[in-house]
């Protein structure tokens, strides 16, 4: 490490942070329920009709920065998982198995909304569509890495056995980021991209950034929640969560 | 040369041990021993790389045993606790497959006679499902007689044993440690083998 | 290690029996619970096999450690030094001739059976021959990391058929396209990419999730 800055690796011990946890979950709870709130606002009185889809597409202010949030925080997961194998550091596999709940939540609500979107658009519930099925598999894996972790008793070959098992999903990531584009198929392609100009107007476009933000602030904070509860767990018998309780005795 | 220096191991909540260091030179015997559960199946099978040390490492001739990987590998063999025998192959079969596996000779001249020297020969024909428990352990033990690895590492390798093949097997120690082989073992026995044997005492 | 797995297939094989006919009772319940109809029976017949050949494939992902495991064979191949990645290929391909093979080899007569026409028959048969071996690999993983962990078998399910869904899909497909005219290449040879890569990537992911498992 260089001596100038802050030396980060001291955060990657489970007892640094912890603390450290603590106070960031403020900072990301306070605009989770701000930005809930304005984003909510927006997509219900501010976003104007769509000319083509009626007052139905306004769910797409929840649906698409969930489907967002459901491949970025598997991404996430797997690069945690990743770190955990690799540098096995014991902070990442727990952030790891922090994360897993919170992308399964999102991807749920992704297909949820998809459904509730679905039927009045397409008149159906669901369609067997590219993106629809492999978020679907995103789901699965999930669901998957959260119980193979759940069914090996001892953490330190569930953290290696579910983190390999997260890098093997990840190919499904990138499938179905581009499966609208591979497959021409009913789900509507991405209307925004960093490099043309959006094709939907700018309250929209404003309104699904709040709401992304607002989401990312959730997993943050859910995440790092979760991550405290799990490193009190693992960490039961060190001294200094023994000092802690007592402390707040 | 052997070394383990400072090997711990975790096992879900509870520590195995941990500060163990061991050495084992050219033509030494190290000679584990401990109460049940102490760990000393976990720690014969760190040494192989099996199980990942919590902290510490395993060295050969002051390299760490993990750089050199199948290299590592080529040096030692191995019989576990499990025998290892696929009861649907014959005794000449199963160390057939264990010779092309480690290229050890393979020729059947070789095998049959160190299946012969256990006493193993007349059941050459019949799959090993049939056999008792002490026949399977000579069958797996047969592999030592065919290996040219300079480290063995055995785990209760005197279990199911009758007195001849107990007899056999330390003669092969005996053999091996002239030859300034090494061995790591684990048994509840003394070990009655002349020449430099060690003991390492693991806690309960 | 192909020629050792292989002949201790040969000395079970009532084994690879019983997945062959799981493979056609499977088969054989849909014209019962569907009802004889040609037609109906004639487009459902691509899915029907796949997903039946699917089924037997993962009943028999239990046996390609367990046993090994169980003996001890799997601690030997581990301290070998041999590259684990590729007697884990050599596992796999004994693996796929031992329960893929008599799949595909049986898929033709069921499909006459549900009245496929000849070159989807063909078609049938060469996505299975691409897709099997992907499934035996893919499987593979799921059947290390689930070792000796409590109640492997439907946990193997539940890691391993969310990973075997686009080889479904573009098995099925392939016979699908080739049935109503429009041609499976295109399917197949996504099948024959998904073959290559499974092949080049998984035996390691399978090797490393074997020394987790062991640990």
């Amino acid at each position: 490490m260089s001596s100038g800055g802050p030396n980060w690796f001291k955060y990657a011990s489970p007892m640094a942070f912890y603390p450290l946890a603590g106070r960031l979950i403020p900072w990301f709870a306070v605009p989770a329920v701000v930005l809930t709130a304005i984003g909510l606002y927006m997509t219900f009185f501010v976003a104007p009709v769509d000319y083509r889809q009626g007052d139905a597409y306004r769910i797409m202010f929840i649906h698409v920065p969930a489907a967002w949030m459901s491949m970025w925080l598997y991404i996430c997961m797997a690069v945690y998982a990743a770190l955990g194998l690799v540098v096995r550091t014991r902070l990442s596999s727990m952030m790891a198995q922090a994360i897993a709940p919170t992308g399964a939540m999102f991807t749920f609500i992704a297909l949820w909304t998809g459904a509730f979107w679905g039927k009045p658009m397409w008149g159906a519930w669901w369609v067997w569509d590219a993106r629809l099925t492999s978020e679907l598999i995103l789901l699965f894996l999930y669901i998957g890495v959260m119980a193979l972790r759940a069914a090996i008793d001892d953490t330190r070959r569930a953290d290696r056995a579910s983190g390999l098992l997260a890098l093997v999903g990840v190919v499904n990531v990138p499938i179905i980021y581009y499966s609208v584009q591979w497959w021409n198929t009913l789900h509507q392609g991405a209307s925004i991209s960093m490099t043309a100009a959006p094709t939907m107007s700018r309250i929209m476009l404003w309104t699904l950034l709040v709401m992304t933000f607002a989401f990312w602030a959730h997993a943050f904070v859910t995440s790092l929640m979760r991550v405290r509860g799990i490193i009190l767990e693992r960490e039961r018998h060190a001294e200094w969560v023994a000092e802690m309780v007592d402390e707040t005795k | 040369m052997l070394e383990a220096v400072d090997l711990e191991c975790v096992r879900g909540d509870r520590r195995l041990f941990a500060g163990v260091g061991l050495t084992v030179a050219p033509g030494e015997l190290l000679h584990v021993r401990g109460p049940n559960g102490s760990g000393k199946t976990t720690l014969l099978r760190m040494l192989c790389g099996l199980v990942k040390p919590v902290a510490g490492e395993v060295r050969w001739a002051g390299r760490p045993a993990r750089e050199l990987g199948d290299g590592f590998l080529a040096l030692l063999t191995y019989v576990g606790h499990h025998n290892a025998i696929k009861d649907e192959l014959t005794g000449p079969e199963n160390l057939l497959v264990h010779a092309r596996l480690c290229g050890a000779p393979d020729d059947a001249a070789t095998l049959s006679a160190a299946l012969e020297r256990l006493g193993m020969k007349a059941y050459g024909r019949v799959p090993c499902k049939v056999l008792s428990a002490g026949q399977k352990r000579r069958t797996a033990l047969a592999r030592l007689l065919i290996s040219r690895s300079p480290l063995w590492i055995l785990d209760e390798p005197f279990n199911a044993l009758d007195v001849g093949a107990v007899a056999t097997l330390q003669q092969a120690i005996q053999g091996h440690l002239q030859r300034d082989g090494m061995v790591v073992l684990t048994t509840h026995q003394d070990v009655p083998i002349d020449g430099a044997v060690k003991t390492l005492h693991m806690g309960a | 290690m192909v020629r050792r797995d292989l002949t201790l297939v040969m000395r079970n094989r009532a084994d690879v029996a019983t997945i062959l006919f799981f493979f056609v009772i499977v088969v054989s319940l849909f014209p019962l619970g569907v009802g004889p109809e040609m037609n109906i029976l004639r487009t459902i017949a691509p899915g029907v096999v796949w997903v039946a050949a699917l089924l037997a494939s993962m009943l028999s992902l239990g046996r390609m450690f367990a046993a090994d495991h169980a003996d001890g064979t799997l601690e030997q191949l581990l301290v070998a030094p041999a590259p684990l990645a590729l007697l884990v290929l050599g596992k796999v391909i004994a693996h796929w001739l031992a329960s893929g093979v008599p799949l595909v080899l049986m898929a033709p007569l069921l499909g006459l059976q549900f009245g496929l026409p000849a070159d989807g028959l063909a078609v049938l048969m060469v996505s299975l021959l691409l897709g099997t071996p992907v499934l035996s690999l893919v499987g593979a993983i799921g059947a290390a990391l689930t070792l000796g962990v409590r109640g492997g078998g439907v946990l193997v399910s539940l890691l391993v058929l969310p990973l075997y869904i686009p080889v479904l899909i573009f098995g099925a497909g392939a016979v699908d396209a080739t049935v109503s005219g429009l041609g499976g290449q295109a399917h197949l040879s996504i099948l024959a990419a998904m073959l290559v890569l499974a092949g080049c990537f998984t035996p390691w992911a399978t090797a490393a999730a074997l020394r987790i498992s062991l640990d």
